[in-house]
């Protein structure tokens, strides 16, 4: 199995890029966005994973078996979070039962 | 030191003679080799030992519960205690003893030998799973001695975050490291089945076992990270109050009961895959058939394992889930119950007009399959929506499970353990003691856990230390199962005894006694280290099995050795 040799480069880039990010949170989060609020932050979260997954985890490099097990990953965390989500979105469908 | 080494010499010279050829038992000796192992076939023993362990501790808490409920009144313990003993019971033996017992011991000893390969692709990883396991259970273990814990094995918010003042995080703590064990576990099948299958070995000339522990594998992975990081968050709303499931602190607490059954009900799956597995390979063994729809049965674990993970909603009928969700979660938990039923009818049709032998694995076999359908049934009428309100946190739950933990995957690691512990020790267990201790767990396990069926229809909530004394039928169910339980607990101790016994006195194991057609029978019992003198190549299908008739004629055929040419040594050739 071959590896691949990560220029010390790239590391130090991403992970300037993953303190910047965190910042970036911090900051983000003395800014009402209102609605956008948990959009803006999970955008920056969502990148972080990516810089993480992709460069320090090496899948950026890594053969197509290894993507369709990263991506089998996100189909289960979608399983949780949608199937959750059926709880959650149709609670308010179903009133509150008024016993007169 | 010349001294140490002439003792040595003599505890091996001793050793060996028990056993006539180098094997993974006498290769090496001393504590520190048993420590330091890398050999799958020792880490399975290491595994072997703790949980039974662990099962004794878990198994004393339930001899406390069913004393208490022996009579109406709390006169044994009162509630706070009884909290303790049921959460005891059900975080030892969920946790420490059933979710590692069959994919640990037995899974850890067979994959590799099934497969063809000498040891798992990751030893090294192998052992650091025994290790974090150790770590973990010694943590919980100190939890529960310290003074316990009383939220129940479900550690249900906010009781577990606001209000218990038990160590729930040092037990917490404990399931979080467990969990990584799972997860190597896991990761070392799934590795080794892809790449160290022996020439020949394709996919569909797997044993079932392997199948079903692949399938436990995936949940192992998939899911294990999502109860640690559940218990993470619980301490770090204890410690620190995260607002994850506390309202007050803009958290939810039905958010708790859906990522922890998002893990706990897969977990269900992992503990009855591999049991599954085993009764796969005891049903073609015991009645020398192939295994009636192969990949039928191989593809519905599978199945099992991934629809195990669309269905924890049915947990939540009454937790104020929303009505439409509990549908949808019902209706996917009416689904899993046809890739089980395709294994029950599978393995019944494999029966059918085989050369059926009641030896002591096979029995349990026959146990598993009642025991799990009744458990899978009624499994079935807690999945629908209506009659679920009505038995909720009652007995008829407590009882629906244990037929599926106890009668079912207890069953097969029972089995599983009599069919393998001649290929594992090299000595046979004494058949007779085996069948009655069969028929006595048998015996014991209904009787405890029948009544609770009718006690849960008739509303005997679950954690209850006291019930009323003015209906005197609830007395009597109680008393029966508590006799039941007795007798299950000497039904479970008869192996114990007789299995240690064997280790010393009972007679050589041939290298396939039963005789059966998987790898892990072609070569000699106790196996050597490296499995096989040569390594196998496979050109036989699955459950090639012949009917005894025609055995008497053609004989068992050839041991590896034998195909080999090594000639095995007078003592073992004469049993």
């Amino acid at each position: 199995m071959s590896v691949h040799i990560v220029p010390r480069k790239i590391y130090f880039s991403v992970f300037a890029a993953l303190l910047v990010l965190t910042g970036t949170t911090v900051f983000a989060a003395t800014i009402p966005f209102g609605r956008m609020n948990d959009v803006v932050a999970m955008t920056i979260a969502v990148t972080k994973m990516m810089l993480v997954l992709l460069f320090f985890m090496h899948v950026r490099y890594s053969s197509r078996l290894i993507w369709v097990i990263v991506a089998s990953m996100f189909f289960w965390l979608l399983i949780l979070l949608l199937l959750t989500l059926t709880d959650y979105s149709s609670r308010s469908w179903f009133g509150p039962t008024v016993i007169t | 030191m010349s001294n140490e080494l002439t003792a040595t010499d003599a505890r091996a010279h001793e050793w060996r003679s028990r056993f006539p050829t180098v094997n993974y038992l006498n290769a090496d000796y001393g504590i520190k080799s048993w420590l330091l192992t890398k050999d799958h076939k020792r880490i399975a023993l290491l595994y072997l030992v703790s949980v039974t362990f662990f099962f004794l501790i878990g198994g004393a808490y339930a001899g406390a519960i069913r004393l208490e409920l022996l009579t109406p009144q709390g006169d044994l313990v009162q509630s706070q205690t009884y909290n303790k003993l049921f959460t005891h019971h059900g975080i030892m033996m969920v946790f420490f003893f059933l979710i590692p017992s069959i994919p640990a011991t037995l899974g850890n000893f067979l994959v590799p030998m099934m497969i063809g390969a000498k040891d798992l692709a990751f030893p090294r990883i192998n052992l650091l799973s025994w290790y974090i396991y150790m770590l973990g259970g010694v943590l919980t273990f100190s939890a529960l001695l310290f003074g316990g814990v009383d939220t129940g094995w479900t550690f249900y918010v906010p009781y577990s975050t606001n209000f218990s003042n038990t160590y729930v995080v040092l037990a917490g703590l404990g399931i979080f490291i467990n969990g990584f064990s799972s997860i190597l576990t896991g990761l070392n099948f799934i590795v080794t089945i892809h790449t160290m299958r022996a020439p020949g070995m394709t996919w569909f000339r797997l044993p079932l076992f392997i199948w079903s522990h692949y399938a436990t594998s995936l949940i192992f992975i998939l899911g294990t990270p999502v109860i640690a990081i559940t218990i993470l968050l619980i301490a770090l709303e204890r410690l620190a109050h995260v607002g994850i499931f506390d309202p007050a602190l803009g958290g939810d607490p039905v958010l708790f009961q859906h990522m922890f059954w998002f893990y706990s009900h897969p977990a269900v799956y992992i503990m009855i895959l591999p049991a599954m597995g085993v009764v796969s390979e005891l049903i073609a063994t015991h009645t020398r058939k192939p295994i009636f729809g192969y990949s039928f049965v191989a593809f519905s674990s599978l199945a099992i394992a991934i629809f195990g993970f669309l269905v924890w909603g049915h947990h939540l009928f009454v937790s104020s889930q929303s009505v439409y969700a509990g549908m949808i979660f019902s209706l996917i938990s009416f689904v899993v119950a046809i890739p089980s039923a395709v294994k029950v009818f599978n393995w019944t049709a494999t029966m059918y007009k085989g050369s059926i032998s009641y030896d002591t694995p096979m029995l349990y076999a026959f146990a598993f399959i009642g025991l799990f359908t009744i458990g899978g049934m009624t499994g079935v009428m807690l999945a629908a929506l209506g009659f679920d309100v009505h038995v909720t946190d009652t007995y008829f739950v407590v009882a629906h499970f244990h037929y599926i933990m106890v009668g079912g995957a207890m069953m097969g690691y029972l089995g599983g353990l009599h069919n393998w512990w001649p290929k594992i020790t090299g000595r046979m267990y004494p058949e007779g003691w085996g069948r009655f201790a069969a028929l006595v767990v048998f015996v014991g396990f209904n009787l405890t856990f029948f009544p609770q069926f009718l006690l849960g229809y008739m509303g005997m909530p679950r954690r209850y230390h006291a019930y009323p004394a003015d209906v005197p039928l609830w007395q009597v169910l109680h008393v029966m199962s508590t006799a039941g339980a007795s007798i299950l607990g000497i039904g479970l101790l008869i192996p114990g005894v007789y299995f240690l016994w064997s280790m010393r006195y009972g007679r050589f194991a041939p290298a396939n006694p039963w005789p059966a057609t998987g790898l892990e029978w072609r070569t000699p019992s106790p196996p050597p280290t490296e499995n096989f003198a040569v390594t196998p190549v496979v050109t036989w299908e699955a459950y090639e099995y012949r009917p005894v008739e025609e055995m008497r004629v053609i004989g068992p055929g050839e041991s590896a050795e034998q195909a080999a040419g090594v000639q095995p040594p007078l003592d073992r050739a004469e049993t």
